[in-house]
């Protein structure tokens, strides 16, 4: 139990400032950058006390928004995901979630890459609709959602793979 | 009473979720309207630190150009110096009676960012420096931003490409004013608006800050003028102004403080009272 507390304090701060110091400065085209902070969010332990799930999803988000000076636009996103996760779980992987005996490893890539996406498109619809704030600029909130989407889900689904296998 | 406790414990994440996130939506909010964002900010010393010592190293990239600029700016300052034409004339101002009434401060930015819609700047100077809330910054090529935050070693700076950050500007031929602001899309591009339809502009003359805020001095280059057209009501123009600065690429810039601005500020304000 300490150790998984440990793992995930440790995971929690590698990602942040993962974030902040890495991912924050590609602007790929100009303004894209991936979220891949919220794989804290979509791989926390299935087992869990909701509440305490929720709020330390959102002191993630809010860690990210005082280093990038946004506001609470991170912290609304992440605790957004963080509220919705089982219902995700439920459709994406199914019978498997409901008996309580499916790890993050041994599910098919299939469904796994369809919790990812919901959860990814949420969380940067969020972000991005509170950071620009207007709806009048729709069309730019969801060009924005779109494409940081795709950039996120294929760093989330790639790290997932890359870390996966080391442990087996 | 039974009922509700009974009610926030069947529901106790829901209502968590709902009060976490209005906080949350609080935060943006105040983000979003101008110098209000007291709580959730870079200048910390947490964040400000981390972005100090990861930028000890990453300027060391940028050495080169940075250096070139600093020498070009020199060699302008240099020719100003001997180019004046009548070097008798020369006003030797005394500066404790307070001739001076501005005073320039060097700082570095460890924290820049241009991809968002509210682009924030963080500087290595603070109140220990005693830089405050609406001092002006520049850089050798231009206009920056302004000082929004500040804690005792670090100050977060409105940069003008944010798009609650409203500074007066003007032309450089004529004196037609207006308001420069920035629609969120291009970071070479800011907006000029509210000059009158009948002021003479071209493409490529020069904007320049207006002097007529407290911030800022006049004759701070902004930049030049991309492309224009008339608002809706047909009678302002809208001017898209090219950038002289590159705000992809700050590193040294300075912090102007008004020595003059809290007299201005108070006459102001007593006018309008």
């Amino acid at each position: 139990m300490n150790s998984l507390i440990f793992t995930h304090t440790f995971r929690f701060i590698i990602l942040a400032m993962f974030q902040v110091l890495v991912l924050n400065h590609i602007n790929f085209l100009g303004y894209i950058n991936p979220s891949l902070y919220i794989l804290f969010i979509l791989l926390y332990p299935l087992k869990n006390n909701r509440v305490i799930f929720i709020f330390v999803s959102f002191l993630l988000g809010l860690t990210i928004d005082m280093f990038m000076d946004s506001g609470g636009v991170h912290a609304a996103a992440a605790v957004t995901i963080a509220f919705i996760r089982p219902f995700v779980l439920k459709f994406s992987f199914g019978a498997v979630y409901d008996h309580q005996t499916m790890k993050f490893g041994n599910v098919e890539f299939g469904s796994k890459l369809t919790y990812i996406t919901i959860l990814t498109v949420v969380h940067q619809f969020v972000l991005y609709a509170l950071e620009i704030f207007n709806f009048s600029k729709i069309i730019l909130t969801l060009q924005y959602t779109l494409f940081s989407s795709i950039f996120t889900i294929i760093l989330c689904v790639l790290t997932t793979i890359i870390f996966s296998r080391r442990n087996k | 009473m039974q009922q509700i406790i009974n009610f926030i414990i069947r529901n106790k994440s829901f209502l968590l979720y709902l009060l976490l996130f209005s906080l949350a939506f609080v935060f943006t909010i105040q983000s979003h309207s101008y110098h209000k964002s007291k709580f959730i900010n870079s200048a910390n010393f947490l964040s400000g630190g981390i972005y100090n010592s990861v930028n000890n190293v990453s300027e060391y990239i940028h050495l080169e150009k940075q250096n070139e600029l600093l020498q070009k700016e020199n060699n302008d300052l240099k020719s100003l110096l001997y180019n004046t034409t009548d070097s008798l004339n020369r006003s030797f101002t005394d500066t404790t009676y307070s001739g001076i009434s501005y005073k320039f401060t060097p700082a570095i930015v460890i924290k820049n960012s241009y991809s968002l819609s509210n682009n924030v700047l963080l500087l290595n100077k603070g109140r220990r420096d005693s830089i405050q809330q609406d001092f002006g910054v520049i850089s050798s090529e231009g206009l920056v931003g302004i000082i929004d935050n500040t804690s005792k070693k670090y100050a977060t700076v409105i940069s003008v490409l944010n798009t609650s950050s409203q500074i007066s500007a003007q032309l450089k031929k004529s004196n037609h004013f207006g308001s420069l602001i920035w629609n969120g899309k291009s970071p070479y591009l800011v907006q000029l608006t509210e000059i009158p339809k009948i002021a003479p502009i071209e493409i490529g003359d020069t904007i320049i800050t207006s002097g007529r805020s407290s911030i800022f001095p006049k004759n701070i280059p902004i930049g030049t003028i991309d492309s224009f057209n008339l608002d809706t009501a047909q009678n302002y123009y809208v001017i898209h102004v090219k950038l002289f600065n590159d705000m992809t690429s700050m590193e040294h810039v300075y912090i102007i403080e008004n020595k003059d601005s809290n007299e201005i500020n108070k006459l102001i304000n007593n006018t309008n009272e």
